[in-house]
């Protein structure tokens, strides 16, 4: 299911040949891809099929031995640290699986939506807040809860408030690590519905990694299919759901319980 | 006269040697902290460690030494550390500021100008400005290097969300030469616009931390803040009841348990020297002086060996 505008027709990142060894074991081999400005493109596989060592690959987290990462035409992989970190606070943005990791938990929720804003050189103690407010609100988090810290909200509205802090400074690329992993599924339902009219509206491109294949089915427009390090399977997510032609992406599919 | 069973000023002079060659580093890098291999010191951490090893480091058998706690000549800690030195180093002593060649501190500047040739050493517990927000020290490392200081305006973005204001009122993060942010000791807020374009050395050591910087005569030295929220060198909005200075940064002493209090300048320097040139506060005509009770005391408990 996708809404959005026809995508453009050079690669925001483009991935060649990315391979991560954890000494003699595989962490991911071989991974290309392309991503265009304004795609989803969801990534599954059971645990230890590389898929979060992909991201963090990607993310600039850990460093790949192999393959390129060229990003709007930049080699991400040469950049010094300084302009890689500049761009993870900019263009970037990184949403963790458990929301701890991902915020300050001893900064009020305000502060941490203002701090990639600060970071970026925002001096203007009326602008952040303002823009903070703002955000909250896009979030579903009520303006009164802004100088609450996040250990008192609960694990959705923390994920939420994560996504917030994350998307303030209007990054072009997403990374999130199963992004409703441990949420109750009502509030996944609502969390997936939130972040896919985010994504819808500010022509974001995300990277997502997950197990749940329902998650992918709403928010990805194409699919990535892991085992063991390598890539299995890739196309339209529906086609790849719908139509499994490997082996394992056929059991994953039909491994979904049904209610 | 000097204790012969110890080197000049209590260090061995290879420890010296190495605490001039972090305190040459930290001076050229302006607000760098530089490692040292921090001594035991004969007394507790957080007593003043690192900047009695930063003064022994300096100190010549010619200075003149000023020790102040607090901006008091009088407090214990003041009183320990300088009869330290006057016992290890044999240095004179002085509790004027102007008359001071080197000046060990304790949570102030003095009030009166420093001049050139005068080195300040502060006494510093933790000197990264970054410790409470980030405490991976890994990080925080890479912070200075890289410049990434927006995480300390979320320190003062959280003050002004809970307080309305900027709280921080001590220990008030500064930018150092446009670079590097430093932690000035717990010196009052009060203080800060002294740091910058100061004509003295300032030298800050923390010693269980094991960290040496400095801020060299005539830095640029300026205090963070918003834009909307600019920075305020704030006091206790009072004279002082002793000297009557309105300029100077006050102690709230409680005089009683009915809710009286009186005003007095921290710098008990300062404070005396003017009560001497005939200035008087609220309280009128001073009832005691630290230095008159000093005075009157020096028969008694003056330091062993020390010859006026």
């Amino acid at each position: 299911m996708t809404f959005h505008q026809p995508v453009q027709d050079t690669p925001l990142l483009r991935v060649t040949g990315l391979t991560k060894h954890y000494g003699a074991r595989i962490g991911c081999a071989d991974v290309s891809f392309d991503l265009y400005p304004g795609e989803v493109l969801g990534i599954v596989g059971e645990s230890g099929s590389g898929k979060s060592t992909l991201l963090a690959s990607l993310a600039g987290h850990l460093r790949p031995e192999f393959g390129r990462i060229a990003y709007d035409g930049r080699d991400v992989l040469a950049m010094s640290e300084t302009e890689r970190r500049r761009l993870s606070r900019t263009d970037w943005a990184y949403v963790h699986q458990n929301p701890r990791d991902g915020l300050r938990m001893g900064v009020s929720a305000g502060g941490n939506v203002g701090e990639r804003l600060m970071a970026i050189g925002g001096r203007h103690y009326g602008d952040i807040r303002a823009k903070a407010t703002d955000w909250l609100g896009r979030v579903e988090i009520a303006a009164d809860r802004i100088d609450d810290r996040p250990s008192a909200f609960s694990g959705g509205m923390q994920q939420r408030l994560q996504i917030a802090r994350n998307l303030v400074t209007a990054p072009r690329l997403v990374f999130m690590d199963e992004p409703t992993g441990g949420l109750d599924v009502s509030v996944q339902a609502r969390l997936l519905d939130l972040l896919r009219g985010l994504v819808r509206d500010l022509g974001l491109s995300v990277i997502i990694v997950t197990h749940d294949l329902a998650v992918v089915r709403l928010l990805a427009d194409r699919l990535m299919v892991m085992k063991s390090g390598h890539v299995v399977e890739q196309g339209l997510t529906d086609q790849v759901l719908d139509d499994p032609q490997h082996a394992y992406t056929q059991l994953l599919v039909s491994s979904v319980l049904q209610v | 006269m000097t204790d012969q069973a110890y080197n000049f000023a209590y260090l061995d002079e290879q420890t010296k040697r190495m605490i001039r060659r972090a305190i040459l580093k930290g001076v050229a890098v302006p607000g760098y902290q530089v490692p040292f291999a921090s001594r035991e010191m004969p007394m507790p951490y957080g007593w003043g460690t690192g900047g009695v090893q930063v003064t022994a480091a300096c100190l010549v058998p010619e200075d003149r030494l000023k020790v102040i706690d607090q901006g008091a000549d009088d407090t214990t800690n003041a009183v320990s550390i300088r009869k330290f030195f006057q016992r290890t180093a044999g240095v004179e002593v002085t509790e004027a500021t102007a008359e001071a060649t080197v000046i060990q501190t304790r949570h102030r500047i003095p009030e009166t100008a420093l001049s050139e040739g005068q080195i300040l050493v502060y006494q510093v517990p933790i000197p990264e400005p970054l410790r409470f927000l980030e405490p991976r020290e890994t990080e925080t490392r890479k912070m200075h290097e890289l410049e990434e200081y927006g995480l300390m305006h979320v320190k003062l973005y959280e003050d002004i969300a809970r307080h309305g204001e900027i709280a921080t009122s001590y220990a008030y993060p500064v930018k150092v030469e446009g670079r590097y942010v430093m932690d000035p000791s717990p010196i009052p807020k009060f203080d800060n616009p002294k740091l910058g374009g100061n004509a003295a050395i300032q030298l800050f050591g923390a010693g269980r931390e094991q960290r040496i910087y400095a801020v060299p005569p005539y830095t640029q030295v300026v205090s963070l803040d918003f834009d909307d929220h600019p920075f305020v060198a704030s006091k206790a909005p009072h004279d002082c009841d002793l000297c009557g200075a309105s300029e100077s940064y006050l102690d709230e002493v409680i005089t009683d348990d009915q809710g009286s209090r009186m005003y007095v300048c921290s710098d008990t320097d300062f404070c005396a020297t003017r009560q001497e040139a005939g200035h008087h506060g609220r309280l009128g005509v001073p009832q005691f002086s630290s230095k008159k009770i000093a005075k009157s005391l020096e028969g008694f408990c003056a330091a062993e060996g020390v010859t006026e």
